[in-house]
């Protein structure tokens, strides 16, 4: 580099290396770019570069109605389904003042805590991959299983349910649904037993993940973040405390915070979660109501009189209206705890069955924006921690 | 004229069986070496055979099934895949050092098993410094290492091969001297002398009841050495990137597998002459007292008995490195760094001090 000084010192420590982790990597996050500037093992700077995945969901909603529109929304979070479903329902439910039945409410309750455990079932199995214990994966999945078992006898489908509608579910539970789902309960526990057995208090994982990442209370704050990232800086924000939704005000449960801020804190929250929500289950499970599972009045079209889609044929029996519920032209926000954070809806109603503009606040989005900072001091194997624990879900990043 | 006759007769066949003689003393020299590598290949195809089980036990999956019965011959079908796969070359990368370097790290692997004993007599050579020479030997594993990372041309693979070298030299002092110490324990270094001060009283003389200090420090370092986790940043680091292997396909790559589970056997079977008693019965003399003739009886059965003994003994120590594999994570570079320097260090000094003290005392 320096001909005229043969003595000095290369010049060749001045220069940072520049490292892609490509949208293809064999960690299990998605398709998510990070262009990584080292110093040997230390970490310089990180650059997210997002986009991979964006298939123009909020672009689409304009032109579907809600029940042509649930079906996508179970794309954006993937592993979590039953939140972005409830929330799209819950947009026109509060614009319309539509009353859910109880039981509706609690079968919805139900569902979505089961959907919280598995959405963290699978943060879990990729974050121990990605620190290096590849035996949890297979574990998480036996009991993601479980509850896709459950999923499928209730809904239909495994993954993808399309389950819930305005003013309520698509159908009943199936007789006998409600002794396994306690069944799994049950179970759910030993295996939550079996984690922290196995990883809580194994001095190599303690290592990797204490400290690591550290989000102050203040800096969590600033930045928006939301869901367990903020309570495992401190603060005790809860939206199904704080927005008293659905019916969650009639069950015991605690939120689950820590104070330090670091990976292994927010692994703590996860996991306190996971059992929290099955207490949450098992409450519902024996205090569940009879009752209709569907607001069927909001079917009615009152515009015109004596229109034929009120007749009874199409009310109640087979034939399900189409086109159905109107927005007002009223803007909105509504949001729930999604298992990854604060997940939002911003609606502008068009006097139409088509939204005006349908904007999504997806938590991944946002929790990901604190990624550069946290890995500034770090070196290159805590990026894959950090990036784990702050859990993201690149089918909502980029919708 | 009979006697000149058969006189010449015999000069001459003597002559033509002076011939064949070094034939075939030349043809003899190869034929342990043969037995040996054949013999090595396929303890390479049990252990694969072994982890997929094991692995697939503690993941409650079920392992290979159809590649053989019960799936032994997985190992193979595999190599024999590798083989028809393409053999590509980085496009800038270095040709000459991408392709010695799996080489490399086989073949210093593959000579240290010359000191291994498996009987009295049934070691390829018993040199005098026989165990001195796995550890020097196993040292040029790691340039093979850096050869291949640097030959690929690819940061990570640059990155994951400096690692290793980083790794298997900060692991090999603590290694050195626990053989250190049991070579004290058993005044020489050479491996057939190591198993014979062990025999002496039987399941209470192994090495691991005089030396457990020692073991667990070689273990944890043979890991290392071995580059399995909880110590395989440079292998697995393609959960962050990808390791020295990256650029490789085809039979290349199949020679760091190989590789890696040869490590692994001469690990284990170093474990099984140093610590756990080589090819000694080692049942206490209180328990069947014709076993006790048995250990003293040579020719084929006893040799057989020998090998067969010292084979059980490692492949039911291969059970720990495989179950450590798939239950603990990976540690940090930096974290591992910090343990072979700053804690593995200092207590095989320590070890050392200790087992040189007992001899003073001649304990």
């Amino acid at each position: 580099m320096d001909q005229g000084n043969p003595m000095n010192v290369p010049a060749t420590r001045k220069d940072l290396m520049i490292v892609n982790m490509g949208p293809h990597h064999p960690s299990m996050h998605g398709v998510l770019r990070l262009i990584v500037t080292l110093d040997g093992e230390d970490v310089i700077d990180c650059e997210p570069i997002l986009g991979y995945l964006h298939r123009g969901m909020e672009k689409i909603a304009e032109n579907r109605t809600i029940i042509q529109y649930l079906p996508y929304v179970t794309r954006w979070d993937y592993l979590a389904t039953m939140f972005t479903e409830a929330i799209t329902v819950n947009g026109p439910e509060l614009l319309g003042n539509i009353q859910v039945p109880k039981r509706a409410g609690y079968i919805r309750i139900i569902m979505l805590e089961l959907s919280r455990i598995a959405s963290h079932l699978l943060w879990l199995g990729p974050f121990m991959a990605d620190i290096g214990a590849q035996t949890p994966f297979f574990y998480i999945f036996r009991e993601r299983e479980l509850v896709y078992d459950l999923f499928e006898a209730a809904t239909g489908m495994r993954m993808m349910h399309n389950f819930f509608r305005i003013g309520g579910v698509a159908s009943d539970l199936p007789h006998g649904w409600i002794d396994k789902c306690l069944d799994f309960c049950d179970y759910f526990l030993t295996g939550v037993t079996e984690y922290q057995k196995l990883i809580t208090r194994n001095p190599i994982f303690l290592e990797r993940v204490e400290g690591v990442g550290i989000v102050g209370t203040e800096e969590a704050k600033n930045w928006g973040l939301s869901g367990p990232m903020l309570r495992a800086s401190g603060v005790q924000w809860d939206l199904r405390k704080v927005d008293h939704y659905e019916c969650y005000d009639e069950f015991d449960w605690e939120i689950q915070w820590q104070k330090e801020g670091d990976s292994l804190a927010r692994y703590l929250v996860r996991i306190g979660e996971m059992m929290e929500s099955i207490k949450i289950i098992q409450q519902a499970l024996e205090g569940i109501p009879g009752g209709p599972y569907e607001n069927l009045e909001i079917r009615r079209f009152d515009r015109e009189r004596d229109s034929e889609w009120n007749d009874f044929e199409y009310r109640f029996i087979s034939k399900k209206t189409s086109p159905t519920f109107e927005l007002p032209k009223q803007e909105l926000y509504v949001r729930v705890e999604a298992p990854k954070g604060e997940l939002g809806i911003f609606l502008i109603g068009d006097q139409s069955g088509f939204p005006w503009r349908w904007k999504i606040r997806p938590p991944g989005f946002i929790n990901l924006q604190i990624l550069p900072e946290l890995v500034k001091r770090m070196k290159l194997a805590d990026i894959m921690t950090i990036l784990g624990s702050i859990d993201i879900i690149m089918g909502e990043v980029d919708r | 004229m009979i006697i000149d006759t058969t006189e010449i007769q015999a000069i001459n066949s003597f002559s033509r069986l002076e011939s064949l003689n070094e034939v075939y003393g030349i043809i003899w020299v190869f034929v342990p070496i043969f037995i040996l590598v054949l013999g090595i290949t396929i303890g390479i195809l049990v252990i694969v055979w072994l982890e997929r089980e094991i692995s697939a036990g503690i993941q409650q999956r079920i392992g290979p099934e159809y590649a053989g019965p019960l799936g032994v011959l997985q190992a193979l079908a595999d190599g024999t895949k590798l083989l028809f796969k393409e053999n590509l070359f980085p496009s800038r990368g270095d040709i000459r050092l991408f392709s010695i370097g799996p080489s490399i790290a086989v073949i210093s692997t593959l000579l240290s098993y010359s000191v291994i004993p498996f009987g009295y007599h049934l070691v390829l050579t018993d040199l005098n410094i026989g165990v001195f020479l796995w550890i020097a030997i196993s040292s040029i594993a790691p340039i093979g290492l850096l050869m291949s990372g640097y030959g690929s041309n690819n940061k990570y693979s640059f990155l994951g091969g400096l690692r290793a070298a980083a790794q298997s030299i900060s692991y090999e002092i603590p290694l050195t001297l626990c053989v250190l110490s049991i070579s004290l324990l058993s005044n020489s270094s050479s491996t057939v002398d190591i198993v014979e001060a062990q025999s002496k009283s039987g399941f209470w003389g192994w090495n691991l009841w005089r030396q457990p200090i020692g073991f667990i420090i070689f273990f944890i370092s043979s890991l290392a050495e071995c580059e399995r986790l909880p110590f395989d940043l440079p292998e697995a680091e393609e959960e962050l990137v990808a390791g020295y292997q990256t650029e490789y396909s085809g039979i290349k790559f199949g020679l760091f597998y190989i590789a890696s589970y040869l490590n692994l056997l001469v690990s284990s079977l170093f474990v099984t002459v140093l610590y756990l008693g080589g090819w000694n019965i080692s049942i206490p003399y209180i328990f069947v007292p014709e076993l006790f003739e048995i250990k003293k009886i040579g020719g084929v059965f006893g040799t057989t008995i020998g090998i067969f003994i010292t084979l059980v003994k490692t492949y039911l120590f291969l059970f720990i490195p495989i179950t450590t594999r798939w239950t603990l994570p990976r540690l940090r570079m930096d974290q591992l760094l910090n343990l072979g320097w700053k804690f593995l260090l200092p207590i095989s000094l320590g070890n050392l001090l200790l087992t040189t003290s007992f001899q003073l005392l001649s304990l």
